[in-house]
């Protein structure tokens, strides 16, 4: 369970949120709402150990440093643009956590490797370089590396964001999938909503202006019971628009 | 030029003036109408009425064009009514017109003065030399525990990146310091044939490209191939996240990307360097042939006389060092990449006019080295 208290995100003195107060309960998905640019993927970077808080504190399963080099991760990262290692092949990418941090013969690396592959639907892209498939596939190749060393805990970058309808569809439906049968905790940030309602019990909206969180429950909810100006802006001007990233 | 699809109607009522727009509006066809429009506008007192009733259509242009005189007028404090919009024309209205522009948030990026860079680059120094210290000091303790752990250590890069530094610029070293060779040989016959000393050329060329050129010219090349190589690659890494990946996977970005380039031009660059040496010999050669008379055989007799150990050995020490600091120095740039495509030029760039003015500081340094301890 992850609980965030007073929080303060940002880069030297400029401060992107202040005041975030969330928890996130063991087994949810749990949605980061905003614009664009308004700050989500610098919380997920603190969240995941990547930035330093400005303030506050940041309580992950009861602790609160982490991703010290050198130690096993302690959840899977996918970011937003994937972060796939370019000179290696899927099955490489796939593979170097657990080629690094377990005790698994070459033998059982492979299968694992494969069997994480298949839950994403890139099963015979083994071979393949990032460069040599689609958007949509990096996005899938990044959660099978996020999720190598079966985490806990899976923290997923604007997933579907940039992808083309049906893609993003299908990933949405990978990532409740994934929820419901590994039971991991998954934190999910976009600034989509298609997916929002389908994947999501819970979230929190960021504001850009407010520079922290305007509304917070069951996005089903906020849509359509939230009397807050900014969140129903939110809701129409993406029903009307989709897809663009 | 066909006709425009549209007009602009004057009337002038009560001392107030309306402008009826009607037809489709481009602002292709607007534009050259416009600026007589907006002189006759601003030169009428208002109040002023837009009336857009007759207007079927209206591109983005054009919409700006009669909002940024609406704004034009009404800072003259002049009132300005705009009625009628319909369909199309009403929705473009609502996007552009109900809210004034919010101001710009921040002045355009702009040109530096000389004095300004200075100061920049002078409040950078302090900031830059603490955090080159932490990436030395990171270099060295993954060094150390790769040494004291070698599991830890990613050797699955280093001989392809020993191939492309090291095999893969064997020919460009070859030419050039063959090259070289030939022009200190041809510089050296000149002086030393109005000494008689013709075979001495082989001491000259030998020396000079063993102990200096050699390895300088080398490290240049290097600095000019796999500098800036590491360093978009690294930054490249830096910018689409593979960095932050690596972190997040529980692995040292350092002891994972730097070591191997490391390890990498350490063992190239002295090998290069002794081919340089060979080439650079043989450059001399061709020369004290073609021009001062000398046999094949006298000439490379006298290089093995001449040639002692220590000078190819300082060459090579030498070597060592440029190798490091080139590696050292196009990651830590790579690595501070910051910004998209365009950060990872500056990096490059500034990777390769570090690791050159680095590596001729090291070389002075090295040569009064072994001049006072007489090697
Ligand atoms: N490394 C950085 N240094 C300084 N500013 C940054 C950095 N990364 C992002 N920003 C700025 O922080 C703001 C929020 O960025 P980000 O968290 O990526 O937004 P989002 O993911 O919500 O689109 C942006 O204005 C961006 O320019
Ligand atoms: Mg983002």
């Amino acid at each position: 369970m992850i609980r965030v208290k007073d929080l303060a995100i940002g880069y030297g003195t400029r401060v992107l949120m202040q005041g975030l107060e969330f928890e996130v309960p063991r087994g949810d998905v749990f949605v980061i709402l905003g614009g664009s640019g308004c700050g989500k993927s610098t919380l997920l970077r603190n969240l995941v150990g990547l930035e330093r808080p400005l303030r506050g504190t940041i309580d992950i399963e009861g602790v609160t440093h982490f991703a010290e080099v050198g130690a096993p991760p302690r959840f899977g990262v996918m970011f937003q643009s994937g972060g796939l290692f370019g000179s290696m092949t899927l099955w490489e990418n796939v593979a170097l956590p657990l080629q690094t941090w377990t005790a698994l013969e070459p033998q059982a690396i492979d299968v694992v490797v494969r069997s994480k592959l298949k839950i994403v639907g890139l099963d015979g892209y083994e071979n393949h370089l990032p460069n040599e498939i689609s958007g949509g596939m990096k996005k899938r190749a990044g959660i099978a590396r996020a999720l190598a060393l079966d985490p806990p805990l899976l923290f997923l970058d604007e997933p579907s964001a940039g992808l083309d309808p049906i893609s993003a569809v299908e990933l949405d439906e990978t990532i409740v999938t994934l929820n419901e049968s590994l039971g991991m905790t998954t934190v999910i940030v976009t600034h989509e909503l298609q997916s929002i309602f389908k994947i999501a019990r819970n979230c929190i909206m960021l504001d850009r202006e407010a520079k922290g969180i305007i509304a917070r429950g069951d996005p089903r909810q906020l849509r359509d019971h939230s009397t807050d100006p900014r969140v129903l802006r939110f809701f129409n001007r993406q029903s009307t628009r989709s897809g663009a990233a | 030029m066909t006709a425009p699809a549209f007009r602009i109607d004057r009337t002038d009522r009560d001392g107030s003036v309306r402008l009826a727009f009607s037809g489709r509006f481009e602002s292709t066809a607007l534009a050259p109408l416009w600026s007589e429009l907006r002189s006759e506008m601003l030169g009428s007192g208002g109040p002023f009425v837009f009336d857009l009733t007759g207007a079927s259509a209206m591109d983005g242009g054009s919409m700006a064009l009669l909002l940024g005189l609406k704004v034009e007028l009404e800072s003259a404090r002049l009132r300005v009514e705009v009625v009628g919009a319909t369909g199309g024309v009403s929705r473009l209205l609502a996007i552009l017109g109900n809210a004034p522009p919010k101001p710009t948030l921040k002045g355009p990026p702009g040109r530096i003065g000389i004095l300004d860079q200075i100061g920049q680059f002078a409040a950078l120094i302090g900031s830059r030399f603490a955090e080159n210290l932490t990436y030395i000091g990171d270099v060295t303790a993954s060094a150390a525990r790769a040494i004291v752990k070698p599991s830890t250590f990613n050797g699955r890069d280093l001989g392809r990146l020993v191939e492309r530094t090291g095999a893969d610029g064997l020919p460009i070293v070859l030419l050039i310091n063959l090259l070289v060779g030939v022009t200190l040989g041809i510089q050296g016959a000149i002086q030393l044939e109005q000494y008689g000393g013709n075979i001495y050329i082989a001491d000259l060329v030998g020396i000079v490209v063993t102990r200096s050129i050699g390895p300088l010219m080398t490290a240049i090349i290097v600095a000019g191939r796999s500098g800036a190589a590491f360093a978009a690659e690294l930054g490249t890494m830096k910018v689409s996240e593979e960095v932050d990946a690596i972190r997040t996977i529980g692995l040292d970005p350092v002891g994972f990307l730097v070591l191997p380039r490391v390890l990498a031009l350490c063992i190239a660059v002295p090998l290069l360097a002794l081919f340089a040496d060979v080439a650079g010999v043989f450059g001399g050669m061709i020369v004290g042939i073609t021009s001062l008379d000398l046999s094949p055989d006298n000439y490379l007799d006298r290089t093995r006389i001449a040639l002692e150990l220590r000078h190819v050995g300082t060459g090579l020490v030498k070597s060592l060092f440029f190798g490091l600091a080139i590696a050292v120095i196009a990651c830590r740039r790579g690595l501070a990449t910051q910004g998209g495509a365009e950060g990872v030029g500056r990096s490059t760039t500034s990777a390769v006019v570090t690791i050159i003015f680095w590596v001729v500081v090291l070389e002075a340094i090295f040569t009064s080295l072994f001049q006072v301890f007489g090697v």
